[in-house]
């Protein structure tokens, strides 16, 4: 506190009054962090303890002897490692799909004046209403009469429509920020309107894209009821939150076993959540400065 | 399921972009400044130059009284969201509804003929496929009689009309569970709505540190799937290895026992992984108030109270609205907790919301019909929330 000799006696005063209402708001800020945290940090601690740890009635929250036997069991069993891959080839494809038809989408609705545009837009705001579980029995029926049940294809084409409402919608914003002068010396440069779109306008919204894409990403690889329902008795076809409730038996759960699972459940969403938060602010930063 | 990953705006980048934001208020960022004065509304006595204070004071004066660039732009990089409009937001509203006015934000939009339908045509056959189709279908069976017998295609179906639905409405559990979906369903939004805005207030009363302790815990939870988050949260509150009753010194007390204890924990869970979505957006939306606003109203002698009850409360109620219909949304729709949580509804049935019950309905005892209108009358309940929500929208002079 170098500036205490400061002309003005009201504010540091005032200063003075306030620090320790500050550092209290840190020290709660701080525990609540702690608290918030510790679920998380409990699950990767339980799936690195060995069995007689986590089975044992004193619940320490540390262990001595950390061991990979949870994990060991997770992929041994149950074929975990192909769930993994399903998971990841479901998740995929309704990010890829999506996002491009988001894009071609979410261009149309901002770059064009056109009939019932704004109807449109307050329909893809509603269709971010409708409870996709209330959907779930006609298009169980659906994947039924198409013969999809059983296939991977019957969690991805629900889940991109699914996700196409927001994601056009969150994509709108972006595409807007892309200065209009842009569109006009591309085609003053001669280009056509296609080139204009992937060329110069797709590489701009990408970072949004991938922001959206997070969103997409996480509602398909989280997907429990439909994998519930639709992936019925082909277990080969099967995801990892279905893979994931084999270990947890309501009677007699093998908790090593579920939080090695939820472990390595979570740890892509983690990921993607944090390398999409960079790719995001260099994309901002690129695009806003024009 | 999918619930808390659908935000109406993207807050990711606002969590993010508020680092390095132009407008950052100088006591909310204390990295810059080593020894940070840490108070709101106290003009930061710390900074050196006099120099920089003094000819910033006439512009305060013009910014107070209309808004200011920086804000816009703002409002403008956090994607859709309702940029919190300073004062006189009815006046200077564009006009609603139909087309904007030309020339509206500048852009020399094409009327491009087809190319826009044609753009849009994936788009629209997706979702009229999978989802207008399905909407349809589900009004449809919930109108017929459709149980094992006519999916395996022994007997035709017949139409019912709302013979389902009078079974519905007749059954007293039917009662039971929207009487319990609507209580739950509130209790988690009140609940997610005060944890996550008292943590943005607190967010912005610490240096970075500790903020950025809190932001990452709030990132790791707002990640983690539901379905992991369920079986964690029951492993916390496990009555024989979980370390809550060991530290409460409850023994072996069950948690999902209990109608209202099970609530409890799944409600626990529930806004375990649905605050940080409020609070990264509340807190964002209260940097993207101009410092300006805060001083001119603290020169004008305004207390600490005055200047949240009356100038901030207002302006943030448009990203208010937004968190706060986004909450009644999710928290309406939880599945995924309830299902695990609560293994597909409680004993007997005691901790059904309406979700798990059509889901029962239909796949359990292969009453589909039953399952469908259970469906319709969540669709129609949604859907009224919506229209409010556009409402209110449209009140705000949101532009579509």
């Amino acid at each position: 506190m170098s500036s205490l000799s400061s002309d003005r006696p009201k504010v540091t005063a005032r200063r003075f009054v306030r620090r320790p209402w500050r550092l209290a708001a840190e020290a709660s800020a701080l525990l609540i962090a702690v608290v918030v945290a510790f679920p998380l940090y409990w699950m990767v601690l339980s799936a690195f303890k060995p069995a007689g740890e986590i089975e044992s009635t004193e619940a320490r929250p540390w262990t001595l002897s950390p061991t990979l036997d949870s994990f060991r069991r997770v992929f041994e069993q149950q074929e975990f490692g192909r769930y993994f891959v399903n998971s990841l080839v479901v998740a995929g494809s309704v990010v890829v799909v999506s996002a491009l038809i988001a894009f071609l989408a979410a261009t149309a609705v901002t770059r064009f004046r056109f009939r019932f545009r704004t109807t449109l837009l307050i329909m893809f705001l509603v269709a971010q209403m409708v409870p996709v579980e209330a959907l779930t029995i006609p298009l169980f029926f659906l994947m039924r009469d198409f013969g999809q049940l059983n296939t991977l294809g019957s969690l991805i084409l629900p889940h991109i429509a699914f996700s196409l409402p927001f994601a056009i919608w969150m994509l709108r914003g972006f595409v807007k920020a892309v200065p209009e002068a842009l569109e006009e010396a591309a085609y003053l440069d001669g280009a056509s309107r296609t080139r204009f779109m992937w060329q110069i306008l797709f590489p701009l919204v990408f970072p949004g894209l991938v922001a959206t894409s997070v969103f997409s990403f996480i509602s398909a690889w989280n997907d429990f009821l439909f994998a519930k329902s639709f992936i019925i008795s082909d277990t080969s076809q099967s995801t990892l939150p279905m893979a994931l409730l084999v270990f947890y038996k309501p009677d007699d759960p093998d908790w090593g076993g579920v939080m090695a699972a939820s472990t390595v459940m979570t740890i892509p969403v983690l990921i993607f959540f944090v390398l999409v938060q960079r790719r995001l602010v260099s994309g901002l930063g690129g695009a806003v400065k024009d | 399921m999918t619930d808390r990953t659908v935000p109406a705006e993207g807050p990711t980048d606002r969590e993010h972009d508020t680092p390095v934001g132009t407008d950052d208020r100088d006591m909310r960022n204390p990295a810059a400044a080593p020894e940070p004065p840490g108070t709101a509304a106290a003009p930061e006595p710390s900074r050196p130059p006099a120099a920089a204070e003094e000819p910033a004071k006439p512009h305060r004066v013009a910014d107070h009284t209309s808004p200011q660039p920086g804000h816009e732009a703002a409002g403008e990089r956090a994607g859709s969201a309702p940029a919190p409009r300073l004062a006189g937001s009815s006046a200077g509203r564009p006009p609603k509804g139909g087309r904007p006015p030309k020339g509206h934000s500048g852009s020399p939009r094409s009327r491009g003929g087809w190319t826009p339908w044609l753009y849009l045509a994936p788009a629209l056959v997706v979702l009229g496929g999978l989802l207008v189709y399905p909407i349809y279908q589900l009004g449809l069976i919930s109108f017929l009689e459709y149980t094992q017998a006519q999916v395996s295609g022994g007997q035709p179906t017949t139409f019912q009309g709302f013979g389902n639905y009078a079974e519905l409405f007749g059954d007293p559990e039917f009662w039971q569970v929207l009487l319990a979906t609507v209580l739950f369903a509130a209790a988690c939004v009140v609940s997610t709505l005060a944890v996550g805005c008292a943590l943005a207030v607190l967010l912005t009363r610490v240096r970075a540190l500790p903020r950025l302790a809190l932001m990452l815990a709030a990132l790791g939870a707002w990640a983690t799937p539901a379905i992991t988050g369920s079986t964690v949260w029951l492993f916390l509150f496990d009555p024989d290895f979980g370390p809550v009753n060991r530290m409460l010194g409850l023994g072996d007390h069950s948690w999902t026992y209990g109608r209202f204890s099970a609530f409890f924990l799944v409600l626990l869970e529930v806004v375990w992984c649905s605050f940080p979505f409020v609070m990264v957006t509340v807190y964002a939306g209260i940097r993207a108030v101009p410092t300006e606003v805060l001083e001119a109203a603290a020169l004008d002698g305004a207390s600490q109270w005055r200047i949240w009850r009356s100038v901030l409360t207002p302006m943030l109620r448009p990203i208010l609205t937004v968190v706060t219909i986004q909450s009644v949304i999710w928290d309406f729709k939880v599945f995924t907790q309830i299902y695990v949580m609560t293994n597909g509804g409680g004993i007997a049935g005691q901790n059904l919301v309406l979700n798990v019950y059509a889901y029962q309905k239909a796949f359990a005892s292969s009453e589909y019909s039953l399952g469908s209108a259970i469906g319709v009358v969540m669709l129609l309940i949604l859907l009224a929330i919506t229209l409010i929500y556009l409402r209110l929208l449209r009140r705000q002079g949101e532009e579509l």
